[in-house]
């Protein structure tokens, strides 16, 4: 995808959040002398090319109090993995559900997805649930809890 | 719900979802996405929620001093702006802080966690292209001494809407 020097000077200036103040917009145009108006613009076309999926607040789940975060990894043979990824993206409670490359022998798996919950017990009972509901009793996986969190924060592309 | 205040928040690691008010669960559940593309953006979301302008500021600017949301901005589609992977580590326990210290003093690597696994570092790589992606895991693995096994995304299937505070 190519993007606008305009773009580019923009991505740079949102990508750390929107000011929080009466006319965040004109805040940002100030600082690459265009108007709120021709922000908004910029900023729309971005979202209707598919660059940004969504716009707004983003969460830090441990903070609100889902201290328990689990990546659960499956082991789905190549010709269901689509069928199972949209299954599981679907629910609610699944918040990333990513295929990725195998790396055998030690790494069998090629589906990923992210399970946030109040405690250990939660998430357990909401993979429990996923398994029920989509059937994947037959298809391998490992739940990996997330220990010590050394760094958080959005990712920077420019 | 104007005569809310904006309350004063206890440490950011408390478990606090349970004591959040009404209105400030409203903002978090309801603006992860949808946030008003409008020149006044928090007066339109004062005014669906009932509220003032300078509550729903001071709420989300006391939200963010604490912790609870990160910012309020865009959240890119992979693999549209930059490129991005995943990539694993397995590292002996005792190393395990130091190696992570290298991983994280990289400013194209935003997660960075523990995992309770034989591969117990895990974090997102994100650069301008693939060029600086693999300088980047390249000289991860001399500094630290440990493979890294690269995951890149291949395909996303989740839709991301944010995350509902009910799960």
């Amino acid at each position: 995808m190519v993007l606008s020097d305009t773009e580019q000077r923009l991505i740079g200036l949102i990508q750390d959040g929107l000011p929080i103040s009466r006319r965040p917009w004109a805040e940002i145009g100030q600082q690459m002398n265009l108007d709120e108006q021709q922000v908004l613009e910029q900023v729309r076309s971005l979202q209707e090319r598919g660059l940004i999926k969504r716009f707004g607040l983003v969460v830090r789940h441990h903070e609100l109090g889902y201290t328990a975060n689990a990546m659960v990894v499956w082991d789905v043979p190549d010709d269901q993995v689509q069928r199972v990824g949209k299954a599981l993206g679907r629910h609610d409670c699944v918040t990333l559900c990513y295929q990725r490359p195998r790396r055998l022998p030690r790494w069998p798996y090629n589906l990923f997805c992210m399970i946030h919950g109040k405690d250990r017990e939660r998430v357990l009972d909401i993979i429990e649930e996923l398994v029920e509901a989509e059937g994947l009793q037959e298809i391998p996986h490992e739940v990996l809890f997330s220990g010590e969190r050394f760094k958080q924060r959005g990712a920077k592309y420019l | 719900m104007t005569a809310i205040a904006a309350r004063n928040y206890p440490a950011m690691t408390r478990a606090l979802e349970p004591e959040l008010s009404t209105l400030e669960k409203r903002l978090l559940n309801e603006y992860q996405k949808g946030f008003p593309l409008t020149p006044t953006p928090y007066a339109d979301m004062a005014r669906e929620l009932g509220a003032s302008e300078a509550l729903v500021l001071e709420i989300l600017t006391k939200l963010r001093e604490h912790g609870y949301i990160s910012r309020i901005g865009p959240v890119f589609k992979p693999k549209k702006v930059g490129v991005s992977t995943l990539a694993a580590m397995s590292v002996p326990a005792d190393q395990l802080h130091q190696v992570a210290g290298i991983v994280s003093s990289y400013e194209e690597v935003n997660h960075n966690y523990e995992r309770e696994h034989d591969f117990n570092l895990w974090f997102v790589v994100t650069a301008r292209d693939e060029r600086q992606l693999h300088e980047v895991l390249a000289e991860i693995e001399t500094r630290t001494g440990h493979a890294i096994m690269d995951l890149p995304l291949e395909e996303q299937f989740h839709i991301d809407l944010g995350f509902p505070l009910w799960c």
